[in-house]
């Protein structure tokens, strides 16, 4: 497998690797289909010191999130007088690529950790409690591509099992084009060696996009049905969240009621 | 009881305000709960004509308001609680306390000391220091400044002994029952003197480090299984099979 890299050489350029990503019957390099969705587990409650955390693995992404807050601002000064102050730490572990990477922030790290807040921070009532601070880490234990939609989608779960005032859950999924031929939910080597990845986070009871990234070339059309596919991954892949944020209690109440 | 509620439900539908969810049904954020002209309560908020769940929880209402019992929230502060603290740090003019919520409190010497309060007179550590427990009660607190507290009214002051069980805040409600009926069990049955802080914080004092386990026990399996039914009987129940197997061994 290639190694991780930062920069993404795309853009018209003739795809040098003529290994097929998309056999003749619609199959893909890990046996999915077109619009299939990697296997999901997700898991709520998991740490015992954090006021909320959530964990996912999204086929060979591993994803951990937690939340603290809110509570008093350190250092002061950055308290917001009128509403909390959401903030966000996405880190991948030294060990989460197959190259170790360094474990101070990197470029991408505090580019992502800017994106992932924004992609939240719509969800949360932040104008209920002024002057604090939420905190949310979130932390790539194993990398596989798409960390980013898997970190907002536990990340918003950590959130609610914090019990943070929230308008809806935030699910994210990619879509983008490989091989000439439109996907959803790509991995790393999808994403490096195809031609474009959209990222795409959704509230879906609102029906509200919170993020919305492209990276690549596609024509006005295909960028319409990848958006479409990227949406349709989310509603999918919100059963799962809603599920996993649910049957924590769902899971005491039967073992009572037997 | 049964057919009351069903008689109410269709009172909804010809006053054509669909409801979504039946009472007790667990919801997530964001879920759809109602259309119509109801008023959001606890844990739900209204867009335009449809109220959303904000929080994981139960749903509950009535024939104007619906809302939602969490089974997740942090203490917010409210004028009245008696809360438990603990000093975080002693100030020229008076104490920081941590209460488990997300603002700091603050208690003023002023209001502790018997005489006017003086730099140089008044030792602060001497009375309170970093690390006692308080049990304490909010006289004075809004968003925009921090709560305030005061130790001055009987049960109030220092915590000198026993155990500290922090709940959910949430679920203090359940912990104290139906008009007490659950906390007044757990006294009559383990014989501990408990004081409730509405910042989820217990106090339990017992005669026997025995009875004080037992009050823990109790209070969290009512946290754990605050969303179930017949959780009063469940809890005498176990109460009285533990007590039972410490007096044989």
């Amino acid at each position: 497998m290639p190694k991780r890299k930062t920069e993404k050489k795309k853009l018209n350029i003739p795809q040098k690797n003529p290994e097929k990503l998309i056999a003749k019957d619609d199959v893909r390099i890990d046996g999915r289909k077109l619009d299939e969705l990697r296997p999901v587990k997700i898991e709520v409650g998991v740490l015992g010191n954090a006021d909320g955390s959530a964990y996912i693995e999204q086929g060979k992404n591993k994803i951990l999130a937690a939340v603290y807050g809110p509570k008093e601002v350190h250092p002061r000064h950055l308290a917001l007088p009128d509403r909390a102050l959401l903030r966000c730490r996405y880190h991948m572990a030294p060990f989460s690529v197959e190259e170790r990477k360094s474990p101070a922030p990197s470029r991408r790290e505090v580019e992502l950790s800017k994106v992932i807040r924004e992609a939240l921070e719509p969800s949360v009532f932040v104008e209920y409690y002024p002057r604090t601070s939420i905190d949310i880490f979130i932390e790539v234990l194993q990398a596989d591509g798409g960390t980013r939609c898997a970190a907002i989608t536990v990340a918003s779960l950590a959130l609610a099992d914090a019990g943070i005032p929230m308008r809806d859950l935030v699910v994210a999924c990619a879509a983008g084009k490989v091989d000439g031929r439109l996907v959803v939910d790509l991995t790393d080597f999808e994403d490096k060696e195809g031609e474009a990845d959209v990222p795409l986070a959704l509230m879906p009871n609102l029906n509200a996009i919170t993020l919305l990234q492209m990276d690549g070339g596609l024509t006005v059309d295909e960028f319409e049905k990848a958006v479409n596919l990227a949406i349709d991954g989310c509603r999918e892949l919100y059963k799962f969240q809603k599920e996993a944020l649910k049957s924590k209690y769902v899971a005491v109440k039967e073992a009572v009621e037997e | 009881m049964k057919q009351k509620w069903l008689n109410k439900s269709f009172v909804f539908k010809v006053m054509n305000m669909p409801l979504f969810y039946e009472k007790k049904q667990l919801v997530t954020p964001g879920d759809f709960l109602a259309e119509g002209n109801y008023i959001a309560g606890e844990n739900t908020y209204k867009d335009d004509d449809k109220i959303y769940a904000s929080r994981v929880g139960l749903v509950d209402y009535d024939a104007r308001k619906i809302h939602v019992v969490a089974l997740k929230a942090f203490y917010v502060p409210s004028v009245g609680d008696t809360v438990i603290g603990k000093i975080v740090e002693v100030g020229t003019g008076g104490w920081a306390v941590d209460i488990n919520a997300p603002y700091l409190a603050m208690l003023r010497a002023a209001d502790v000391l018997d005489r006017p309060f003086g730099f140089r007179t008044s030792d602060l550590p001497s009375i309170f220091d970093v690390g006692d427990l308080l049990i304490t009660k909010i006289i004075a607190y809004d968003r925009t400044r921090d709560p305030l507290l005061t130790v001055r009214e009987p049960g109030l002051g220092k915590i000198m002994r026993g155990q500290l069980v922090k709940v959910t805040p949430t679920k203090i409600p359940r912990v104290i029952g139906r008009k007490g009926s659950m906390i007044s069990m757990i006294k009559k049955e383990t014989t501990c003197q408990i004081t409730i802080g509405q910042n989820g914080l217990i106090l339990i004092n017992g005669k026997t480090p025995e009875d004080e386990r037992l009050a823990v026990m109790a209070l969290h399996k009512i946290e754990e299984e605050s969303h179930t039914s017949g959780l009063t009987d469940h809890v005498t129940e176990m109460l009285k099979k533990k007590k039972e197997g410490v007096e044989h061994a």
